[in-house]
């Protein structure tokens, strides 16, 4: 579904994200994992084009690395990005719409609003509420959702548990779970990395810029002094 | 006491034809972050189409109004797409220059290929005749005006609320990149700010235009200037701050005009300046700044 080839990421003259490639295969959850600095977002940002970056990226047989964000959106990526970045001064209602922007069907749109506000009761009951006055794990929840709006191929999640309390994480990580079973291609980034490893299919971890160890939980879990340090296991 | 309500109206008139202004920088500004000062020369080019018609023998009014505003329009849209474009995700600075720039060019055309001088529009006269409200003299032009700019916002309110466009555009407002990142098109979001800008540009000609009966190439340079000074009031990048500012700067207008003693007359920008001054050391960022915290926080 997603394969990313000799991927190098620029912040102005800074090369943050050196060569790397990875695949994520449809319907798997795949996690990039590292810690602060690692080049986790960056890569994401270059995967929708928020960012310069050079190498291949393709969705699905496309090749995206030299379309424009609003084309690759158009193409199937989706993304719910580190910080939320739910629109605060729109209703919950709104968000969901404008991220069913790409949608034509507008009844589509609307039983789409209608299904995700059933499956996160929580934002139901605040579907005229500012976006802005909701917790952090009730904007984290809109911001997956407003990410589905769009009826991705590829959902891109970004840091999904920070700054979010454990019993709140857990929350979010059932919905991830959720919805790897009904069959959505993930790609997570994460620094909780436990949890991460326990529903990705495969993972890969990042260090300064760079692929530094991949495999299954099990593999990985044991497998890296960094991977150790960040499970908490050492 | 008649007095008083005719000079209510005068205020009310005032104030709408500077919250229309003021409406057309604010919607660009609060999604591009530009001050664009060549909205004045937008007025001017709805200003010469008009000449233009009459130099085609075209007098139908609604062919004249029309014209005007489509032509306001369309010269903010090329503004956009060959002026600002290249410059859209560069330096604040750098737009507020290319603005100040793509001013004095238009100026310096309508100078070179029309005429230094004014050139007289009649055509719209026919719009300002004596109304007697409840027996208070007023012009019908500030109804007009005051009308059209409670339809504006109205309209606007609509277009921001219920279409996916417009809350696209109020979303820009605050993160422009998410909104691409849900993969609404950034050239569409501001060819439209610009149309609505433009449209605001060419509404407000006609009024001034069937005020001043006259086009020069420099006409632009008073509405922008008021309409910056409503924005600042208001709140830069705040829609209801740009019209409430525009009222406001309305109202101390008309009340200096109104109060002040013959012989201080001259002076009475200054006292108007004073005033907004004060209002600023009261709400520095204006009246209704939007806040600038991005993302998760309220």
């Amino acid at each position: 579904m997603l394969a990313v080839d000799q991927l190098s990421v620029f912040h102005g003259p800074i090369e943050a994200v050196h060569g790397i490639s990875f695949n994520v295969a449809a319907g798997q959850c795949v996690s990039l994992l590292g810690p602060n600095g690692a080049g986790k977002t960056s890569t994401i940002s270059a995967i929708t084009g928020v960012v310069r970056a050079t190498g291949r990226i393709e969705v699905d047989g496309e090749i995206m690395s030299d379309q424009p964000v609003e084309s690759r959106i158009l193409k199937g990526v989706s993304v719910a990005p580190e910080g939320r970045r739910v629109f605060a001064n729109l209703s919950v209602e709104d968000n969901l719409k404008l991220g069913g922007a790409i949608v034509q069907n507008k009844a589509n749109i609307r039983s789409d609003i209608a299904h995700w506000l059933q499956t996160f009761p929580v934002l139901g009951e605040r579907r005229a509420q500012l976006a802005g006055t909701l917790s952090g794990g009730e904007q984290q929840m809109l911001a997956i959702a407003r990410a589905l709006m769009s009826r991705p191929k590829i959902l891109l999640l970004d840091e999904p548990s920070l700054g979010l309390a454990p019993k709140i994480v857990a929350q979010i990580f059932d919905i991830i779970r959720h919805l790897k079973n009904e069959g959505m291609t993930i790609l997570l980034v994460e620094q909780n990395a436990t949890q991460a490893l326990k529903l990705s299919d495969y993972s890969y971890l990042l260090n300064n810029g760079k692929i530094v160890a991949e495999g299954s939980a099990e593999k990985l879990g044991q497998s890296n002094e960094l991977m150790a340090e960040l499970t908490g296991i050492a | 006491m008649e007095y008083i309500v005719q000079q209510v109206i005068n205020a009310l008139a005032f104030g709408a034809e500077y919250a229309l202004l003021a409406l057309g920088l604010a919607i660009v500004f609060s999604i591009m972050g530009l001050v664009n000062f060549a909205h004045g020369e937008i007025i001017a080019v709805g200003g010469y189409t008009m000449v233009a018609l009459g130099a085609l023998m075209i007098g139908n009014p609604y062919i004249v109004i029309a014209s005007a505003v489509v032509a306001a329009m369309f010269a903010s849209v090329m503004l956009e797409r060959f002026a600002f474009r290249p410059v859209r995700y560069a330096d604040p600075t750098t737009g507020l220059l290319t603005a100040f720039g793509v001013s004095m060019i238009l100026q310096n055309l309508f100078l070179l290929f029309v005429s230094p001088r004014p050139i007289a529009v009649t055509s719209l006269y026919f719009l300002d005749w004596p109304v007697n409200l409840f027996g208070v003299q007023v012009s019908s032009l500030q109804l007009f005006e005051t009308g059209a700019t409670a339809l504006v916002i109205v309209a606007l309110m609509l277009f921001l609320r219920r279409t996916t466009l417009g809350i696209a555009m109020r979303a820009a407002a605050l993160d422009f990149e998410m909104v691409r990142l849900v993969g609404i098109r950034a050239n569409r979001v501001f060819a439209v700010a610009f149309l609505v800008s433009g449209l605001l540009a060419g509404l407000a000609c006609i009024f001034i235009m069937a005020r001043r009966g006259s086009v020069d190439p420099h006409m632009g340079f008073n509405p922008v200037l008021k309409a910056f000074v409503a924005c600042v009031v208001g709140g830069f990048g705040s829609l209801p701050g740009a019209v409430l500012g525009g009222f406001i700067l309305g109202a101390v207008e008309v009340a200096m005009l109104v109060l002040l003693p013959q012989e201080y007359g001259g002076m009475k920008d200054a006292f108007v300046f004073g005033i907004i001054a004060l209002l600023l050391i009261w709400r520095p960022n204006g009246i209704l700044s939007p806040r600038i915290e991005k993302g998760d926080k309220v």
